[in-house]
């Protein structure tokens, strides 16, 4: 009687993993007449596009870049073809996986609003890798994710690093802890008796969370020097700070206004810390104090809204940053209605129409997203050995009315809906 | 001595005015006429034109044709837009520019509450939809409500009042539709309607009131003694019901859709649909129906469940059945700075590129009751049109110049108006508008 139960679920176990994409060999060569490699010459500047080049992709990794004629492509291998190849594109600041397409309790875990604080919060148990929105994302050729706890509380949780693809958050992650989201001025006031309701406030309650972890680090430190001496009572919350603290995760600030960005500019004076301003409306106003402090900046999508707290944006201001050499990337952000989430593709579009050059424009959401992220060893160009991430066009990729014709996700096609 | 002087005074002060007078008239004359020589022209109405002149005289136009065959005046203004494309004042069909909301939180029906009275034109997102090469909009209330008021339409002239932007009809009325909604949005906890059965309930009886007004109406024969007494909120309604204020009816599911069609077949009000989210689903029977849709477009499906379902194809789908299309803003929804890019996703998605430039402008005239006035670079219409770099679905294509009658409304070459088109310190609006009026989107 045990064996036929045996057999069946030995025979499941088969079929599962037959199906599991990882255990296929991913190769594929896709051609493009132009091909944009995003990746940089040895002086830092932008690598020219191949014309009629081809990307080899090789058990899923990049095994050779180049004109077609000189490419040696195995007999049998899989092809495509387009007129534009891209890398696979890459949203540097999303709450898809997180804050789902209908809006509705159920499917909405990018904000934990029981305390002003939590940085304990782990993306990595919020994210559904079926969500919808991450297939449409995915089908104008974004390929990788930096995605989390939404802006909207002081401190509102951790972002952590996907592919959009996987059946398991298991099977999507790249990086599984990367930053501690954190947002000043008025999206992040609470109204009535509840703290933090001004902005000095707001500074006053991040410092003392510094303090207290600092003290919980040196309590550590001593119990682990001095056998005598009992360890603290482990706390999560402080750990994540402390994580900030070491340098180990950055604390990535939503902030807008002139006001915020200068609280940005002075907590990260103050602490020494690494720090990310991610939105960023008024950082026209900033870029030398930016520059001079090595805080990156992840822009704000640049059809963001002008009001509220982001009312002062300006489309030109990618541009800005780009040529005053702050590292830059563009995040599709947060929204709490219609659009549910935007597509970088289209923000960097915009970027490109006012002011920014094509590469560059094309690099707030490949390379340069890529280098800000800390992954640009494994996406964000075209060059041997990274990851095979491709998105295919029929045109130029910023243009209205050009479509994305597929997206390739380390040799596996994940998407093929011309869109 | 003081009476010489009052002569002596009166006489110079009426030679002053006279010279006055024939100065302006000079000026006025010479500046009344213009020309705009050089551009590629598409009328929309009919054939696109190479190089065109489009000939303007005191706000309407006058010619329009190729630069060879049209004759330009003696002391017309002659400006050259070589090289330039000139297509109809975009028109949107939903805009909350200037946040003029209608009906309060009292009941679920206000048709009397009218947004004239509570728009403001002085809002920054006015320049920002001149600089965006919008002529006309459809100033509407939000969708929280069943009826939550009246629409205004505003010609985005350069203007400090509500009434130097209005449209007025033959008999000096300002004009303007009226606005509806069903679905989620206009559901809420009571008075409002809790269900979609009760929200279609409460607009029938609503409306049968109305009817039941109008027959008084008519039944006095114009004797004072037998009319009823005044009624704002039925005289909204009877304008509809005599298809005197055209229904611009806020809708998304396809079920929703089809209460909006029944309701009309009822009442025979004549009616717009708005976002249309589901079109796709249902697009034979909106064709059927004969109603016209006004589309918006969004980055991503979602954001509310009854918008789960919305395609960028819609406009290609509704173009395929023979429904006339129209694209809105429903600014801040999406930005009108980036009207165009509206109907240039709509062609990305199937749409025909002419029909996709009729949607931003002509058909929204038809959907306003305007198509006489404005939409199209025809004689005899308004001189309302927008100057571009180049291919109007071009994401690189800038928006040069607006004209509204005649008349620069925006200039991108003045900073003053390049602070709007591209954004920066001032160029924003200190709070969002709440589409919706209640808590729930």
């Amino acid at each position: 009687m045990k064996t036929p139960t045996n057999l069946i679920q030995f025979l499941a176990l088969i079929l599962l993993l037959a199906g599991t994409p990882e255990l296929q060999a991913q190769n594929i060569a896709i051609y493009g007449d132009t091909v944009h490699t995003m990746a940089k010459t040895a002086e830092g500047q932008w690598q020219d596009p191949i014309e009629n080049g081809v990307v080899l992709i090789i058990d899923g990794k990049i095994s050779a870049v180049g004109p077609a004629s000189a490419v040696e492509v195995p007999e049998g291998t899989p092809e495509k073809r387009c007129k534009v190849v891209t890398p696979g594109l890459i949203d540097a600041r999303s709450v898809v996986g997180l804050a789902g397409w209908l809006n509705i309790d159920h499917d909405s875990d990018h904000i934990e609003r029981s305390s002003p604080m939590q940085p304990e919060l782990a993306a990595l148990d919020a994210y559904n890798p079926r969500e919808p929105l991450i297939d449409w994302v995915r089908s104008f050729g974004v390929t990788t994710l930096h995605t989390g706890h939404a802006p909207g509380q002081l401190i509102s949780g951790q972002t952590f690093i996907v592919k959009t693809r996987g059946n398991s958050v298991d099977d999507a992650v790249v990086q599984r802890q990367s930053m501690v989201a954190a947002t000043l001025g008025s999206d992040a006031l609470r109204s009535g008796k509840e703290s933090p309701g001004t902005r000095a406030k707001q500074m006053s309650m991040l410092r003392q969370k510094f303090i207290e972890a600092k003290a919980y680090q040196e309590k550590v430190a001593k119990a682990a020097a001095d056998e005598e001496k009992d360890a603290p009572a482990r706390d999560l919350r402080k750990e994540a700070m402390g994580q900030i603290l070491d340098g180990k995760m950055p604390l990535m600030i939503n902030a807008h206004s002139s006001v915020d960005i200068q609280n940005v500019l002075r907590l990260q004076k103050e602490w020494q810390i690494p720090v990310i301003l991610q939105g960023g409306a008024e950082c026209y106003d900033f870029i030398e104090p930016l520059k001079a402090q090595g805080i990156p900046v992840i822009l704000h999508p640049t059809m963001m809204r002008s009001s509220g707290a982001g009312k002062n944006a300006s489309m030109e201001t990618a541009a800005k940053l780009i040529a005053a050499g702050v590292p830059v990337a563009m995040g599709s952000g947060y929204e709490s209605y219609v659009p549910k989430t935007r597509v970088v593709l289209w923000e960097a579009a915009i970027a490109c129409a006012y002011g920014c050059e094509f590469r560059d424009a094309l690099g707030l959401i490949t390379h340069s997203a890529a280098a800000l992220l800390g992954i640009g060893d494994r996406v964000g160009s075209l060059e041997v050995g990274k990851d095979g991430d491709v998105a295919l066009f029929d045109g130029d990729p910023f243009e209205y009315t050009s479509h994305c014709l597929g997206t390739v996700i380390e040799g596996e096609v994940v998407s093929d809906i011309a869109r | 001595m003081s009476l010489h002087f009052r002569v002596q005074n009166r006489i110079f002060l009426q030679c002053f005015l006279l010279m006055l007078c024939l100065l302006i008239s000079a000026s006025t004359s010479a500046a009344d006429v213009q020309a705009f020589v050089g551009a590629r022209i598409v009328p929309v109405s009919s054939e696109v034109i190479e190089e065109g002149t489009l000939l303007v005289r005191d706000g309407k136009i006058e010619q329009v044709g190729p630069v060879k065959d049209v004759i330009i005046p003696d002391g017309a203004v002659r400006i050259d837009v070589t090289g330039k494309t000139i297509i109809p004042g975009l028109i949107c069909t939903h805009s909350h520019i200037g946040w003029g909301g209608g009906g309060d939180s009292s009941e679920p029906i206000q048709p009397e509450c009218h947004t004239l009275d509570s728009v403001d034109v002085r809002s920054a997102s006015f320049m920002r939809a001149r600089a965006g090469g919008l002529t006309l909009v459809n100033q509407m209330p939000g969708s929280g409500h069943l009826i939550s008021g009246r629409t205004t339409y505003l010609k985005l002239r350069d203007g400090g009042t509500v009434e130097d932007l209005l449209v007025h009809d033959a008999s000096g009325w300002p004009m303007g539709g009226l606005k509806m909604a069903n679905g989620t949005n206009s559901q809420r906890s009571a008075p409002f309607p809790g269900t979609r059965a009760k929200s279609a309930s409460l607009v029938r009886q609503a409306y049968v009131k109305a009817q039941e007004y109008q027959a008084k109406i008519a039944r006095a024969e114009g004797d004072p003694e037998k009319m009823p007494e005044r009624d704002l909120r039925m005289e909204a309604l009877v304008e509809a019901l005599e298809g005197k204020r055209i229904v611009h009816h806020h809708t998304h599911r396809h079920d929703d859709i089809l209460t909006v069609l029944r309701l009309k077949k009822e009442f025979g009000f004549e009616v717009v649909l708005h976002h249309v989210s589901d079109a796709w689903k249902v697009a034979r029977e909106i064709a059927a129906a004969d109603a016209a849709c006004s589309l918006i477009v969004v980055d991503s499906p979602g954001g509310k469940l009854e918008a789960r379902d919305i395609k960028l194809e819609n406009g290609a789908v509704l173009e395929e059945e023979g429904v006339n299309v129209a694209f809105h803003t429903d600014d801040w929804i999406t930005d009108s700075r980036l009207f165009l890019r509206s109907a240039a996703l709509g062609v990305r998605a199937g749409m025909s590129r002419e029909g996709a430039l009729r949607a931003l402008t002509l058909s929204g005239a038809e959907m306003l009751g305007l198509a006489d006035r404005t939409g199209s670079l025809a004689v005899g219409k308004d001189a309302d049109f927008a100057v571009l770099s180049g291919d109007p679905f071009s994401v690189y294509t800038q928006i040069l110049q607006t004209w509204v009658e005649g008349k620069q409304v925006f200039d991108r070459t003045n900073p003053e108006h390049l602070l709007f088109a591209i954004g920066g310190r001032g160029a924003g609006d200190d709070t969002a508008y709440n589409c919706c009026g209640g808590e729930d989107h």
